[in-house]
């Protein structure tokens, strides 16, 4: 690992009185509202980006009760029905034999959703409270976030595949249940409350210290 | 790889209100040499780099640039090759199930149209734009974006915007996350019925493939100094 322990002394673009674009990099002096480059709109820091991030986060805690709660797949064979919830998905699963598909299941929908409220919320905190992670581990634990929390979906896929799939009338059949609703937007709203970060922030704490 | 780390300046010994702007440190031309880091802030002074080298922030080493050589071609003929891949995997089979003497075919389509009954029905539409919809916009508008550069024209006129939106929908563009899904699929109903494998499952693992491989080569940095430079000229 790079030194973790203080970053070097860098001059921002905030503390010079520039603009600095968060979508191409490009400086700009103070005044305009668009990048002359790239046509983003331009903020020394995005001072809505909190309100956002917490309000996405609960929005997808909200949902993702339910979503554990009730099932998630409905399936009938030779006319008896069960349903199964997430984790008892995951516990059919292991019961086949199938550990390591069960494992992938297990981690992406239930692992990772709680580690991400976890992380977002540390993340979030960190701005305004001191922390002991250095911003440098903090900006990794946030790229983390940013990149994993697209696979928490692959349970929502797993029950549309199987639900266009196994409709063998009588036999067998497979149908999904309300929770696949309330996973789905759940990851959506965590993912939404992640890109709602402004990055810049984790940096400021730590330089406000140095100065 | 080569590390062309940019020299970053030192932070002036006057701390400024970190709260209010401080006046600019810098005169319009110094401005035009600077580059700051998308994730951090940090300012760098900008340094012509050769293809193949990568510039990263010293303070959050996050990718600065990391220019390609005709790295515009191989997108576009990557993002073509996407789009020919993904009408194969709409139109053909995807999976075959087969349990009890009865036979159930799945395309692409059926996978998406699942949840097309009662309380699931708003997630068809969301499938069908994770799946689908999104990577297929993607493609076309980075083929608008790129394609005219490509061949020496300027730019097309929506450019900006175009590139904008496909950069914002990276993240919602799942068709890799539903490759893992197929792959969990098929072991929970391995046990229930005899699984085989159309054409159209390994048109997308192709497509997977190739749109990992497209992302590698596109720097987002770079694409936009390209679009700038092409613009003025």
């Amino acid at each position: 690992m790079e030194n973790a322990g203080s970053a070097p002394p860098v001059l921002t673009a905030r503390r010079a009185g520039v603009l600095g674009c968060a979508q191409c990099g490009k400086v700009h002096l103070p005044g305009p509202e668009r990048c002359a480059r790239c046509g983003s709109v331009l903020e020394s820091r995005d001072h809505t980006s909190l309100q956002r991030v917490w309000g996405w986060m609960f929005a997808g805690l909200v949902v993702y009760v339910p979503a554990n709660v009730y099932p998630m797949l409905r399936t009938s064979m030779l006319g008896k029905t069960t349903d199964s919830t997430i984790l008892g998905g995951v516990v059919d699963l292991i019961h086949h034999g199938s550990i390591g598909i069960a494992i992938i299941v297990f981690v992406a929908s239930i692992v990772i959703p709680v580690a991400k409220f976890i992380a977002i919320a540390y993340l979030a905190l960190s701005v305004t409270h001191r922390v002991r992670l250095s911003p440098g581990k903090r900006q990794h634990l946030y790229e983390v976030v940013e990149f994993i929390g697209r696979w928490s979906m692959i349970d929502v896929f797993v029950v549309a595949i199987l639900s266009s799939l196994v409709r063998l009338d009588f036999a067998a059949t497979i149908n999904p249940g309300i929770a696949a609703v309330s996973f789905a937007l759940s990851v959506a709203f965590t993912m939404l409350s992640a890109l709602s970060f402004d990055s810049r922030l984790i940096w400021d704490a730590s330089e406000e210290e140095d100065a | 790889m080569n590390h062309a780390v940019p020299s970053s300046l030192a932070a002036p010994s006057e701390a400024a209100s970190p709260q209010a702007m401080p006046a600019p440190a810098f005169t319009a031309e110094e401005v035009a040499r600077l580059i700051a880091c998308p994730s951090c802030d940090a300012l760098h002074e900008e340094q012509v780099l050769n293809n193949g080298e990568v510039a990263r922030c010293v303070r959050c080493h996050g990718l600065l640039e990391a220019p390609r050589r005709s790295a515009m071609t191989r997108i576009i003929m990557l993002a073509l090759a996407a789009l020919i891949l993904m009408v194969a995997a709409i139109f053909f089979p995807f999976l075959e199930l087969s349990a009890a003497g009865l036979m159930q075919r799945s395309s692409l389509l059926d996978t998406v149209l699942a949840f097309s009954s009662g309380m699931t029905a708003p997630l068809t539409l969301a499938m069908a734009a994770l799946i689908v919809v999104l990577p297929v916009l993607r493609f076309v508008l980075l083929v608008y974006v790129l394609g005219p550069m490509a061949i020496g024209w300027a730019p097309a006129r929506y450019a900006r915007p175009a590139f904008r939106v496909a950069e914002a929908l990276r993240p919602w563009a799942m068709a890799e996350v539903f490759i893992v899904g197929v792959a969990v699929a098929l072991v929970k109903v391995a046990g229930l019925a005899h699984l085989s494998i159309g054409p159209a499952f390994w048109a997308f693992v192709a497509l997977v493939l190739v749109t990992v491989l497209k992302d590698n080569f596109m720097c987002r940095v770079s694409v936009w100094k390209t679009l700038e430079a092409r613009r003025r000229s």
